[in-house]
C-alpha cells in the first residue's frame, strides 16, 4: 500500500540523506518527497510517500523517530488530510492549436504561465489523479508533452471535523493509538 | 606549564584550541582511556593530549581501536572511546563501528578530517566518513568549527548511552582542531534526552501482559542483551522466581541471569540446547525481555513457537513485530516495565511445566562431550569446560566468532553480568583479542581470557604488540583446529564435505607470542590442560596457550539455517571422530 509520512526534521546538512537512506536500507522506493521550510524555526517539513507492505508503516515511523535530526513523524496514510501536488507541464503548441490547450486548462482549472511561439506552459495544482488526468488528456489530444515537473505530494491533516462530516467525505476518523500501532487503518482516497 | 585536570576547571571559561577542547570535553565526560592511532589530520589533537589526564593506548590497526572501545564498553557499561585519523584511519574503524551498532554498544569514535577549506576536493587522506558510517552509527557529526567540538562530543556521549545504545562518530576537521574557542563544558550540554515518542506501556497493556502470564501453563522467558543494558537482572530474576518461569538465554544475554540458577535452561537458538528450543516450541507464552528475535534465535518465523502467545518488552519500537508478530508489546525501559509489571503478578506453581522440561532433556546429558570417556583427544568443549572450572566461572571471557564461540557459550557458564564479551549480531572475526584488551582496561583487577579460533585470531593478531607495549595481564587461548571450523562444519553438513578454502596453515602461535615477548605454551592432550592453564594464570604477564584440538569436531546441537527450532541436529550418540580420527 501507499504510505504517507509527514516529518519535521532539523534544517541542516545531511538530514535528507539520513531520511532517504533509511528507506534505501529497507529496500523501499520513495515515490515522492517534498521538503520545505515549516512554521517551526530551524525545522523543515517533509512529506514522504512510499510504497511498502501494510505492516511496514509502524516500523518506518519508529525508525524515522530513531534519527537524531527527526523531531516529529506523522503517519497519515488513510487519515483525513488535504493533499496537493503542483505540476508544471510544457506542451508543444503553436498558433493553430493553442486554443485547444487553453480550453483544457480551463476545464482542469489550470493556468497558462508561459507562452512561446512553439510551446506553452501549464501550471496545475491538485490531487495526483487530477494532474494525471490532465497529462493523460494532453497526450490523447496529441498535444505533445515536452516536459513535466511535479512537486510531489504535500499533505496536511484536516482540522477537527465531526465524525458525520468525515463520513460524508468518505474518510476515516482519526485512528485510535491501538490502530496506529498495528497500522490497520484503511487507506482511503482523497476527495476533491 | 602545569599538567593535569586542574588546569581545565569546567567552571572557568577558558579559551582553548579545538584540540584542547576535545580532550577537555572527554575529561568532563569521565573518559580516562582512549584507544587510537595517530595520523596527519588528527595530529593537533595528539599534540594536545599530553596536557590531559587521559591514557592513550596505541593500537596496531584502527579496527582494533574500535573493538577495544567496544570491549571496554561491554565490560564496564560505560562509553568506550576510539580515535583515528582521516581517510584509511577512519575507514579501518568501520568494521568495529558496525559490530557495536549490531550489538547496541555505546562507543564514541573520533576521527580527524582534512581542513574545512579543502573538504570535498579529494585532498590527501580525505574520505567522507560521516557518509560511510551513516548506516552503521546511531548518529554522526561532521564538525568544522572549534565552537562545535564540545557540544558535538557531549551530544555524542548522550546519544551513545541513551535509549537503545549505539556507536556515534564525531569527525573533526584539522582547522577546527587548530582554531580556538571558549571552553564552556556546562554550556555545551546537549538538550535534554527525549525518549522515543513511540514508547508505549499503558496500564491496559500491563494488565493484558499480566493476565497472559497468570493464565499461562507453559511460559518461557527469553532473556536478552537488554537485561544488561537496562540493568534489569534483579527484576527478571524476580519475575522468573515469583512465577516459576524457566528462562532461555540469547548469546548476548549470557551472564545477565546466572547460568547456575535452577530456572536457567541455557542458551536458545541455532546452537542452543535441545531442551531449551523444545521448551520454546512447546510453550504457550513467551516473555521476551530485551531481545529482538534474531534469525539465529528463531529459525524461521513461520515455524517459531506457533502455540505461544508473545509478550515483547523492548526499548526500541522499531523492533516490535519486526521478525515475530507479538500479542502484547510493552515498549519501554525493561527495568521500568518489569517494575510496573511485577506487582500485578501474585505467584504461581510452575512445577508441572518445569518437570516436563527436565524430562525432555532425556539422553542429552549422556551425549554431552563432557560425559564421553576420555579418549586422549582434546576437544574444544573440554577446554571451555575446564577453563570454566579452573577459573570458577569468574573470568571475563572475550570470544571471537565461530565454533569456539558456540562451545564457550555452551560450556563456560556465566553467572555474572558483563563477563562474556562477544560479537553476536555482526559476527566479527578478529573481535576477541582487541575486545579483551578493552575489557582489561575497563576491569584491570579482573582475570581476562581471550578465546579465539586459529582463523579469527590471525585477523587481529597484531594487537599482541599492544598487549606487550601496555604490559597487560591477559590470558589468550587459541583454539587451533587447522580449519575455519564453523565454515568447515557447514561444508560438512550442507556442501558434501567440499572443504573449499577452509584448511588453514598458521604460524606457530607460541613462537609468535614469543616474538612479542609474551610467554606461551601448546596443549595437545587434556591431561596437560590444567597445569598449563594454571601456569598461565599464575604468570605475571600475558600468556598464550595454543590448544591443538580435534580438527573435524562440530558444534552440536545445530538448527540448520532456515529450519524450525525443533528440527535440530542432535549430538551424535557417540562421536564418530573417536572411532575414525581420519575422516574418510
Amino acid at each position: 500500500m501507499l504510505h504517507t509520512f509527514v516529518a519535521y526534521v532539523e534544517d541542516k546538512p545531511g538530514v535528507l540523506t539520513r531520511v532517504a537512506s533509511l528507506f534505501r536500507r529497507l529496500n523501499i522506493n520513495i515515490i515522492s518527497l517534498t521538503v520545505g521550510r515549516s512554521e517551526r524555526t530551524g525545522y523543515s517539513r517533509m512529506t514522504i510517500v512510499a510504497e511498502a507492505s501494510d505492516q511496514a508503516g509502524h516500523r518506518i515511523r519508529a525508525s524515522l523517530y530513531k534519527l537524531e535530526d527527526v523531531a516529529e513523524v506523522d503517519d497519515i496514510s488513510g487519515i483525513s488530510a488535504v493533499t496537493r501536488e503542483l505540476a508544471l507541464i510544457k506542451v508543444a503548441a503553436n498558433a493553430e492549436n493553442r486554443s485547444g490547450v487553453f480550453e483544457l486548462a480551463e476545464v482542469f482549472r489550470a493556468r497558462i504561465v508561459d507562452l512561446a511561439p512553439e510551446s506553452m506552459m501549464i501550471e496545475i495544482t491538485g490531487v495526483e489523479s487530477k494532474i494525471e488526468g490532465l497529462i493523460q488528456v494532453l497526450n490523447e489530444r496529441e498535444n505533445r508533452v515536452l516536459e513535466v515537473c511535479r512537486s510531489g505530494k504535500m499533505t496536511m491533516r484536516r482540522g477537527h471535523h465531526t465524525s458525520r462530516v468525515l463520513r460524508a467525505m468518505g474518510v476515516s476518523a482519526e485512528p485510535s493509538p491501538s490502530d496506529r500501532e498495528s497500522n490497520e487503518s484503511p487507506s482511503s482516497e482523497e476527495p476533491e | 606549564m602545569t599538567h593535569g585536570q586542574s588546569e581545565f576547571d569546567p567552571e572557568v571559561l577558558t579559551r582553548l584550541t579545538g584540540a584542547e577542547l576535545l580532550w577537555a570535553t572527554l575529561v568532563g565526560e569521565g573518559v580516562t582511556e582512549v584507544f587510537g592511532y595517530p595520523g596527519g589530520a588528527i595530529l593537533p589533537a595528539y599534540d594536545a593530549l599530553r596536557k590531559f589526564p587521559i591514557r592513550h593506548i596505541l593500537v596496531r590497526h584502527e579496527q582494533g581501536a574500535a573493538h577495544m572501545a567496544d570491549g571496554y564498553a561491554r565490560a564496564s557499561g560505560k562509553v568506550g572511546v576510539a580515535i583515528a585519523t582521516s581517510g584509511p584511519g577512519a575507514t579501518n574503524l568501520v568494521t568495529g563501528i558496525a559490530t557495536a551498532m549490531m550489538d547496541s554498544i555505546p562507543i564514541v569514535c573520533i576521527t580527524g578530517q582534512v581542513s574545512s577549506k579543502v573538504l570535498g576536493t579529494d585532498a590527501f587522506q580525505e574520505i567522507d566518513i560521516t557518509g560511510i558510517t551513516l548506516p552503521v552509527t546511531k548518529h554522526n557529526f561532521l564538525v568544522s568549527r572549534a565552537e562545535e567540538i564540545a557540544p558535538a562530543i557531549r551530544a555524542a556521549f548522550q546519544i551513545a548511552q541513551s535509549g537503545r545504545p549505539g556507536p556515534v562518530l564525531v569527525d573533526i576537521t584539522k582547522d577546527a582542531q587548530q582554531a580556538t574557542a571558549i571552553f564552556d563544558f556546562a554550556g555545551a550540554k546537549p538538550r535534554a534526552y527525549a525518549p522515543h515518542p513511540m514508547l508505549h506501556c499503558t496500564d491496559q497493556k500491563l494488565h493484558q501482559a499480566a493476565e497472559l502470564i497468570r493464565k499461562a501453563e507453559r511460559p518461557v522467558i527469553l532473556a536478552g542483551h537488554g537485561i544488561l543494558q537496562a540493568r534489569a537482572g534483579e527484576q527478571v530474576r524476580n519475575l522468573a522466581e515469583r512465577m516459576q518461569i524457566p528462562i532461555g538465554m540469547t548469546l548476548l544475554g549470557l551472564g545477565a541471569f546466572p547460568a547456575s540458577h535452577p530456572l536457567n535452561m541455557g542458551m536458545m537458538g541455532m546452537h542452543g540446547e535441545s531442551w531449551v528450543n523444545q521448551a520454546i516450541q512447546e510453550a504457550d507464552l513467551l516473555i521476551a525481555c530485551g531481545m529482538r528475535f534474531d534469525d539465529r534465535v528463531i529459525g524461521t518465523p513461520a515455524t517459531y513457537a506457533t502455540k505461544a502467545k508473545k509478550i515483547h518488552i523492548e526499548i526500541d519500537p522499531a523492533e516490535i513485530n519486526k521478525n515475530i508478530a507479538v500479542d502484547v508489546a510493552l515498549v519501554g525501559d525493561l527495568r521500568e516495565v518489569l517494575e510496573q509489571l511485577l506487582p500485578l503478578l501474585p505467584g504461581r506453581d510452575g512445577s508441572a511445566w518445569l518437570r516436563l522440561i527436565e524430562a525432555s532433556k532425556g539422553t542429552a546429558a549422556v551425549r554431552d562431550i563432557r560425559n564421553l570417556p576420555d579418549s586422549g583427544h582434546l576437544y574444544a568443549a573440554h577446554v571451555m569446560h575446564d577453563l570454566w572450572r579452573i577459573t570458577e566461572g569468574r573470568a571475563i571471557v572475550a570470544t571471537d566468532v565461530g565454533q569456539h564461540q558456540m562451545w564457550e557459550a555452551q560450556y563456560y557458564h556465566h553467572d555474572f553480568p558483563r563477563t562474556l564479551i562477544t560479537s553476536g549480531g555482526l559476527g566479527t572475526m578478529g573481535f576477541a583479542l582487541p575486545a579483551g584488551i578493552g575489557a582489561k582496561f575497563a576491569c584491570p583487577d579482573r582475570e581476562v581470557w581471550v578465546i579465539a579460533g586459529d582463523g579469527g585470531f590471525q585477523m587481529t593478531a597484531s594487537e599482541l604488540a599492544t598487549i606487550a607495549q601496555e604490559k597487560l595481564k591477559i590470558n589468550i587461548a587459541v583454539i587451533n583446529n587447522g580449519y575455519l571450523g564453523m565454515v568447515r562444519q557447514w561444508q560438512e553438513f550442507f556442501y558434501e564435505r567440499n572443504y573449499q578454502s577452509t584448511p588453514l596453515v598458521s604460524p606457530d602461535f607460541v613462537k609468535l607470542a614469543d616474538a612479542h615477548g609474551i610467554r606461551g605454551a601448546a596443549v595437545r592432550t587434556r591431561a596437560e590442560l590444567e597445569n598449563v592453564v594454571n601456569e598461565a594464570r599464575a604468570h605475571d604477564g600475558p600468556f598464550l596457550i595454543n590448544f591443538m584440538v580435534e580438527q573435524e569436531d562440530s558444534v552440536y546441537p545445530m538448527i540448520p539455517a532456515g529450519r524450525a527450532l525443533h528440527e535440530m541436529i542432535r549430538r551424535p550418540d557417540q562421536n564418530p571422530l573417536i572411532e575414525t580420527p581420519q575422516d574418510s
